[in-house]
């Protein structure tokens, strides 16, 4: 270890930051024999960056070498940009420090494309093999999947990863080979698919057998950018939905594009990256996966776009005024979990509290239910306040509209910027 | 006023329940019997702790309630709170004298206030998980200072032995001076009289530091840094997520680059 180091863990950091999953959960894999580490099933973050996301594993690039040149990949071919690469022994030493210092959860390891998929799979795979054997590391390890690396390099590697992830990136596959002509959906569907098959396999055989070692025990995730095509929400949420569903993913990440490299003219300009975008498919992703929502009861041909004013939930709540009012004190929990302002914590709390007596608005409130948005929805005992169906869907967004508060050096925001940057980059 | 004191342990806290029932009276305050709250009031009796009697508290409560419940009121007594003996005693009376169980009657609001102390204390040791930094010393123990709100170092020590099984370790509580040693095979309670760690940073000695442990700490750093995407950034997130109580002992938010 030394200052070589320092300089390669900055650039190929760097490189890394713009993959979003940095999740940690999932995995239950137990530490053997005075070894070092184990997984915690819930997953566990240890830092928060400044841009306010998890800091949960050490996320990094084997190499930012790569042969692919996608547009909207930092470390593609044809930028002019510092590259390196580490040694098995740098990373795996890196690895092990930092988790005996409670740094991290343990290592996301990706990589630029060198040579062939199948040979950059081969040394990705060596560093996992060397932490889980030679230094007997039972954390969480994470590896990428090459698009286009072959089933038996990919088996291989989940034989020593929890999870392992193919970025999908672009969520159709005519704007992917616009902007990415190296990849199409089959160089990424067909590992996805080895992944799953090897999951299944796995469990089949683990009834069988106590002693069948584990594959991917975590599972698999991807990756979306939103924003750099002009696929729509719709578009976005059918695939995540056939993600979950088909491929049998743990998650699917959205990631705003954020312009890095600005001279490409397949590219949008854009101010800032879509970020408001990004939050309401989170939420419509948690409605999916917790709240039992369809898709396409959250964007469908006739409401192909997201609401950026409001959250997914409401607008499917004013969309559909005749569901409403809900009583609290007798509606099944997949119907409480359809009312604005009650998540699945409170909605919990409310079902296993109603059998000691009815629950009245006071409660609800001390159990954490936004009253303010519930309220509207919702019947329980004395709570008078007119119902949606008496206000009129479309008089009542603008009751949960948020105030804007206007700072004071925001005041001229709305103002057209006659000279930004943007101007001379293009 | 009927004042009780014990010696503010939980073992002590069981003993007082077991003497309540036995003398058929309820205080209406309880404090610690080393004078940690000033009391006007005479103090008319004294706990003494009993293992038997806390005990058979013990197992009277997990007859009415499940476990959870009762892992729920331990961790509720270590938040410390003022006067949370007393809301401990009432559900402990609110359990034993009811006919059926109240456990998940969220509905009432004290059991819904035990209900989310215990989330808030939960919480606090979830954090000193995430957020606890081991340094090395030159001898091969890993040192972390620690800073929690509620008494919670207790809740954690299972996790770092299992998951620390092969290196020693301390973790030391600043607010309360006492923390555990790890030494490979068992974890004992310690207790610093002089130490040679920065209260303000919670950094140890360059003395007895190893050789290679600033070095870590500036790979950390910058690995912290590097991993900002400034497009993005957003400090009332940041804060929300990473309170500023905790920075003081992060070594990614220390600034001083030696």
């Amino acid at each position: 270890m030394n200052e070589d180091v320092l300089k390669k863990l900055e650039i190929l950091a760097g490189a890394a930051k713009y993959d979003v999953s940095c999740a940690s959960s999932g995995s239950n894999r137990n530490n053997t024999g005075k070894g070092i580490g184990n997984t915690s099933p819930m997953g566990i973050c240890h830092s928060f960056t400044e841009d306010g996301r998890c800091i949960s594993l050490l996320k990094i690039m084997l190499t930012n070498h790569c042969m692919y040149d996608c547009a909207y990949c930092a470390n593609r071919r044809s930028n002019d940009i510092k590259r390196t690469a580490f040694s098995v022994n740098q990373l795996t030493e890196l690895t092990i420090s930092f988790y005996r210092r409670n740094y991290i959860e343990g290592l996301f390891l990706s990589s630029g494309v060198v040579k062939s998929p199948d040979h950059t799979m081969s040394l990705m795979t060596r560093v996992a093999k060397e932490l889980r054997t030679l230094h007997r590391f039972n954390g969480y390890i994470h590896l990428k999947s090459i698009p286009g690396a072959s089933p038996e390099f990919i088996r291989e590697a989940g034989l020593y990863a929890d999870r392992l992830s193919v970025n999908i990136e672009i969520p159709t596959e005519t704007n992917l080979k616009m902007l990415a002509p190296d990849k199409d959906y089959t160089s990424i569907f067909s590992p996805m698919n080895s992944i799953r098959q090897g999951i299944l396999a796995n469990k089949e055989d683990g009834k069988k057998f106590r002693s069948t070692p584990k594959f991917v025990p975590a599972g698999q995730s991807t990756q979306l950018i939103i924003g750099a095509t002009p696929d729509n929400d719709n578009q976005i949420l059918t695939l995540a939905s056939h993600l979950y569903k088909q491929q049998q993913l743990k998650r699917v990440y959205y990631s705003g594009y954020i312009p890095i490299n600005t001279n490409d003219s397949r590219l949008p300009v854009l101010d800032k990256p879509p970020l408001v975008r990004e939050n309401r498919l989170y939420q419509s992703d948690w409605l999916m996966r917790f709240y039992f929502f369809r898709a396409d009861e959250i964007v469908n041909d006739k409401h192909p776009n997201l609401d950026l004013e409001i959250d997914p939930k409401l607008s499917y709540a004013l969309r559909n005024p005749w569901l409403f009012p809900i009583d609290v004190n007798k509606a099944a929990y997949e119907l409480i979990l359809r009312v604005p302002g009650i998540g699945v914590k409170s909605a919990k709390l409310i079902i296993m509290a109603r059998h000691y007596g009815r629950v009245n608005s006071g409660q609800l409130q001390k159990m954490g239910v936004v009253m303010k948005r519930a309220r509207y929805f919702i019947t329980c005992n004395e709570l008078s306040s007119p119902k949606i169906n008496e206000l009129k869907p479309e008089n009542m967004k603008q009751l949960f509209l948020e105030k804007p508060v206007i700072k004071k050096k925001d005041k001229y925001a709305g103002q057209l910027k006659l000279f930004t940057d943007n101007h001379f980059s293009n | 006023m009927n004042v009780w004191t014990y010696d503010k342990t939980f073992e002590g806290f069981l003993t007082l329940v077991f003497d309540c029932y036995e003398m058929k009276t309820f205080p209406d305050k309880i404090v610690g019997n080393i004078t940690d709250q000033a009391c006007i009031f005479p103090r008319n009796y004294d706990v003494v702790s009993n293992e038997p009697k806390a005990k058979r508290v013990w197992n009277g409560l997990h007859k009415k309630i499940s476990n959870e419940s009762c892992q729920m009121l331990y961790h509720v007594f270590l938040s410390e709170i003022p006067d949370i003996e007393l809301s401990i005693l009432n559900y402990i009376r609110k359990t034993f004298e009811s006919k059926v169980n109240i456990e998940l009657n969220f509905g009432d609001k004290y059991i819904l206030e035990m209900f989310k102390i215990n989330k808030k204390v939960s919480r606090e040791a979830h954090r000193i998980i995430m957020f606890v930094r081991f340094q090395k010393t030159a001898d091969d123990i890993y040192y972390a200072s620690f800073d929690p709100k509620y008494n919670v170092l207790p809740l954690v020590i299972n996790h770092f032995e299992y998951r620390f099984a092969d290196q020693k370790w301390v973790i030391y509580d600043t607010r309360r001076n006492y923390g555990f040693y790890y030494d490979l095979k068992n974890t004992s309670e310690i207790k610093f009289t002089t130490n040679s760690i920065d209260n303000k940073t919670g950094k140890i000695d360059a003395n007895i530091m190893d050789k290679d442990e600033q070095l870590f700490q500036e790979l950390w750093k910058s690995y912290f840094n590097s991993m900002c995407i400034k497009e993005r950034i957003n400090p009332k997130l940041h804060m929300q997520l990473l309170p500023k109580r905790f920075w003081k002992y992060l070594i990614e938010k220390q600034t001083s680059i030696s």
